[in-house]
């Protein structure tokens, strides 16, 4: 259990997807102007990670992994290096049957989510967890952890920043750095700050 | 349309698609520790954008609209496949080193950008010059921070010692923090400030204008 918990809070905090390995930038970015579209954006980044992380690992434990595939008789097949392919297919697969499913079942969550659900797919905050998961070979109760958790830290982080932001346009800020300079900037000392977490063991 | 050489060049100050579109940043920032890993980052995505505009832009006409972000994704994977694969194959040490950013190149919106703004309707040779000349432009910014980040943060580029440090008999106390995240997004943020002083059209529009002050009234306050 304790295992589970330092893997979660490590993933939120001090490895925090968009802070310290730069992940989903671009969405990070382009939608942070206002604390409510980034709170539905980030809620949505949480639960397409905490659905495809752990659906990639079975993925990869069970099909694309050298020997994987040894339950169906074929022990010597390597498919790992179809494994990009497979997984930005999963990624894109299980966005689009979660928009068609709230669509139908959960409307009101539907118009609340729906807008961000495609910009997901092309999210590299997913793709780079599934890609961490993969690298570090989580097993399937660690890589459910580890999707939550890094959603989370990609969700805290974006809120966070349009929080910043919404007050920031307030300010006189130099001509050149206006807009985009000054974010950076500000995801800079975020940055910074999120490095004091590193400290901690746990 | 625009001729040959504006397409090439174009991106790469006048309309860069980091500092002006804020497009493919998250890799941007993740590789620029060192000028070897920044480079075959640039080559590499520079390579896929622009095959992948290449092909995409050759069967524009047979995708049919509905799939086609899902066309142009299997494309540009299978592209980033290939890389990936040579880079194991030639360069183990720099595929390692780079982690998983040569599979995120799948997820660089700069390619998608690039396939979805321009390689949809423009023939197959502009679309080419096009990936090219957007690589160009991210390279600009990948080389422009891994040069800062490897000169200061370890005295170093591409690996040859420039600032001799201080722990091997020289005068230069390197810089730990340029080695860390936080350090790419100040420099990013500097390199954007510096283009548009450079190029003033580019700037943006404050939303809100600071009212001149009045006279009597104390400067400051507020929260």
């Amino acid at each position: 259990m304790g295992h589970y918990v330092s893997l979660f809070i490590t993933s939120v905090f001090i490895e925090n997807m968009a802070l310290a390995y730069f992940l989903g930038m671009c969405t990070f970015l382009a939608v942070s102007k206002k604390v409510s579209t980034a709170i539905g954006l980030g809620v949505a980044v949480v639960v397409v990670m905490a659905i495809t992380v752990p659906l990639n690992n079975l993925l990869f434990q069970f099909i694309l992994k050298n020997g994987a595939l040894a339950w169906a008789g074929f022990p010597d097949i390597d498919l790992s290096f179809l494994g990009l392919l497979s997984y930005i297919g999963l990624i894109a697969a299980t966005v689009q049957i979660l928009e068609m499913f709230l669509d139908k079942f959960v409307p009101s969550l539907y118009n609340a989510l729906g807008v961000f659900l495609p910009l997901i797919t092309v999210n590299c905050a997913i793709l780079g967890g599934v890609l961490f998961m993969v690298e570090r070979d989580y097993n399937f109760g660690e890589s459910m952890v580890y999707g939550v958790g890094a959603g989370f830290g990609w969700a805290l982080a974006i809120t966070a920043l349009a929080g910043i932001r919404e007050k920031l346009k307030y300010s006189d800020i130099p001509a050149p750095l206006r807009g985009l300079g000054i974010t950076f900037i500000t995801v800079g000392l975020m940055s910074l700050g999120f490095m004091s977490f590193g400290g901690m063991s746990i | 349309m625009a001729d040959t050489k504006t397409i090439l060049t174009s991106p790469i100050f006048d309309n860069n698609p980091i500092a002006l579109q804020i497009l493919g940043i998250c890799s941007a920032l993740a590789v620029t520790t060192s000028m070897a890993n920044a480079m075959v980052m640039c080559v590499a995505l520079t390579l896929v954008t622009a095959f992948s505009s290449f092909f995409i832009s050759i069967i524009r006409k047979q995708i049919p609209s509905s799939i086609r972000i899902i066309v142009q994704m299997t494309i540009i994977a299978s592209l980033v496949i290939l890389v990936d694969q040579v880079l194991k194959a030639v360069a183990y040490d720099v595929s390692k080193g780079l982690s998983v950013f040569v599979g995120l190149i799948i997820t660089n919106c700069i390619v998608m950008g690039r396939a979805e703004a321009f390689a949809m309707s423009n023939p197959p040779v502009p679309s080419f010059l096009d990936g090219i000349g957007n690589g160009l432009g991210y390279s600009a910014v990948l080389l422009f921070v891994a040069t800062v980040r490897e000169i200061l943060g370890a005295g170093t580029w591409f690996g040859i010692t420039i600032l001799q440090p201080v722990t091997d008999g020289g005068w230069y106390l390197p810089n730990g923090l340029l080695l860390l995240p936080p350090s790419a997004f100040f420099i990013i943020g500097l390199f954007i400030a510096i283009v548009r002083i450079w190029k003033p059209e580019q700037v943006e529009e404050a939303e809100f204008v600071m009212k001149p002050q009045s006279k009597g009234m104390a400067h400051g306050g507020g929260h």
